[in-house]
């Protein structure tokens, strides 16, 4: 059974639906990546996911129930973590604050979970008392993924993690993605870089005017002519 | 000497004191625009309506014959406090939760508390008429006179037991709120949803909590500035209707949004009315021995005078907002 299945999943803010019936099944080993182009619906679908938008049609199954319209602070306690594309960490809260406010809906003791996220991050420790907001763009990444992770989930989603960092950081950010992806949580990501992200994908999923496109691993998709030539620039 | 005794029981005390009303009053409402994002012009009332609830313990206290150690008023602080915060939920509840329901803009809910001031202030002066109270009608105000001959003064250091109260209670309301924003799982949620209410919701906090503490610590700490205005002058149905000006400043000049900021707008508003309407002569009065006879200080001289009070919150609140547009300590420009 997937860790997450969207079955024709038809939803927007209320106007003229977004997703037009989105198909996405991932596997708890599995890095996902969405791509397409812009007003695709990419961003919109895991918005609709975590409950940010309003689901008019299909389902969505994760851990074995229809999550359609729950709100986030019922999703986060099942195991489900969202890092936005922008405004993603609490810039006015230093960087364990932030980490703190992840582990929010948790009772129990998350200092080993802040242990693990240090350890992953060992920039976030040295900059720890530091207010998130005098961070940089990469070092802010790490924050709003670092926050993400608190909840000890089994979906990361992730809205273009790469979005406006320099190569290096690019680079550093999908490798640490895929060492949490080996850990043991699932990712669920949208990306720009196609590409770039394809290459390490084990699941990819072209949409286009709100509906998939193409579906295979990444390599496939990087491989065939027709993706390449519509979605990849050539 | 005399003239500094003086000066310490016209300006340092009365400003601290209204400067403690000030910043309670605008903790309240820098919390709110903070969490609600609107400019809750009823928070007047919730000072108003907190000193009328503390003023109705106060007196079933004296009719039952309780008899207390320290001002009545004080006494029964805990248990208004709980009331407002009570009323002010309530508020919440049934005016500004259903337009928040249906995405009404900050302005509508603006509009709308100032519709719930309005009726408040109605309500208050239909039980109590537009009359004044005193919450000493029962017992009497001490006041602390400390000769200060020993420092050459021949007036005395003159505090009342209310003051001196006053400013305990809000240094420690002051501290106990600082651990709570800074050390509670709740009092980081409230932050982090001021910062970004979009990411607190993302992360799983539970928004509605935190507004409902929101109001909780805004209705409590009202209560308290209430009273205490009430116990420092008169309990009047516009009692704090008449300083929610500046106590608006206050907020504004702090940061919106800040706690802190609203604690140094509030005592720096309240010092600058004080020191702006003081009698100046009553202090450079032993110069008059050494200027020449044309040069003498005039018998008043005061920066504005005292019925010009309000204008003093404004001054500083345009010039904050033309060199500091996020005030003091940088809080939220809109």
């Amino acid at each position: 059974m997937p860790l997450i299945e969207l079955k024709h999943v038809v939803g927007g803010y209320g106007g003229a639906p977004i997703l037009n019936g989105v198909n996405i099944a991932i596997e708890k080993t599995d890095i996902g990546v969405i791509v397409g182009p812009n007003g695709a619906g990419k961003s919109t679908t895991l918005k609709a996911i975590f409950g940010l938008l309003k689901v008019t049609g299909g389902t969505i199954d994760f851990g074995g129930e229809n999550i359609a319209n729950s709100l986030p602070d019922k999703l986060v306690p099942k195991g489900l973590s969202f890092v936005p594309q922008e405004k993603n960490v609490f810039t006015s809260m230093s960087v364990e604050e932030n980490l703190e406010m992840g582990a929010f809906t948790r009772s129990d003791d998350f200092s080993q979970t802040m242990e693990w996220v240090y350890e992953m991050f060992p920039v976030l420790r040295e900059k720890r008392r530091q207010p998130a907001g005098e961070l940089s763009g990469g070092q802010r990444q790490m924050v709003a993924m670092g926050r993400a992770l608190m909840s000890k989930p089994t979906l990361l989603m992730l809205d273009e993690p790469s979005a406006g960092l320099s190569p290096r950081y690019v680079i550093e950010i999908f490798e640490t993605i895929q060492r949490v992806n080996k850990e043991g949580v699932g990712i669920l990501m949208v990306e720009q870089n196609a590409r770039q992200a394809l290459a390490f994908a084990s699941k990819g999923f072209v949409l286009a005017s709100g509906q998939n496109r193409f579906t295979g691993t990444g390599a496939e998709l990087i491989a065939d002519p027709d993706v390449a030539k519509s979605f990849l620039g050539g | 000497m005399t003239e500094l005794v003086f000066f310490t029981n016209q300006v340092i005390i009365s400003g601290l004191v209204l400067g403690c009303i000030y910043a309670l009053g605008a903790i309240g409402i820098t919390l709110i625009f903070g969490i609600l994002r609107f400019a809750h012009f009823a928070h007047s009332e919730l000072m108003t309506g907190g000193a009328f609830i503390a003023f109705l313990l106060a007196s079933a206290f004296a009719a039952w014959g309780i008899v207390t150690p320290i001002p009545t008023g004080f006494v029964v602080l805990p248990i208004a406090m709980v009331l407002a915060a009570i009323l002010a939920l309530g508020i919440d509840k049934g005016f500004y939760a259903p337009l928040r329901k249906r995405g009404a803009k900050p302005v509508t809910l603006l509009i709308a508390s100032i519709g719930v001031t309005l009726m408040i202030q109605g309500l208050i002066r239909l039980f109590f008429g537009a009359g004044s109270y005193s919450f000493f009608e029962h017992e009497p105000k001490e006041v602390f006179r400390f000769d200060m001959a020993g420092i050459g003064s021949t007036r005395p250091l003159v505090i009342t037991e209310p003051q001196v109260l006053m400013i305990l209670v809000t240094v420690v309301s002051v501290l106990a709120l600082h651990f709570f924003l800074t050390r509670s799982r709740l009092g980081k949620a409230m932050r982090a949803m001021a910062d970004n209410a979009d990411l607190a919701q993302v992360s799983g906090i539970n928004t509605a909590l935190v507004v409902r503490v929101t109001w909780i610590i805004a209705g409590a700490l009202g209560c308290m500035a209430g009273t205490m205005l009430a116990l420092d002058v008169t309990l009047k149905p516009d009692l704090a209707f008449n300083i929610i000006l500046p106590i608006f400043a206050a907020a504004i000049v702090g940061g919106l949004g800040q706690a802190y900021g609203a604690i140094a707008g509030g005592l720096l508003i309240g010092f600058a009315e004080t020191l702006a309407v003081f009698n100046w002569t009553m202090l450079l009065r032993p110069l008059n021995a050494i200027l020449p006879d044309w040069m003498q200080l005039p018998a008043t001289l005061a920066l504005v005078p005292t019925e010009y009070k309000l204008t003093v919150a404004f001054l500083i609140l345009v010039v904050t907002l033309l060199v500091r547009p996020t005030g003091i300590f940088k809080g939220a420009s809109s």
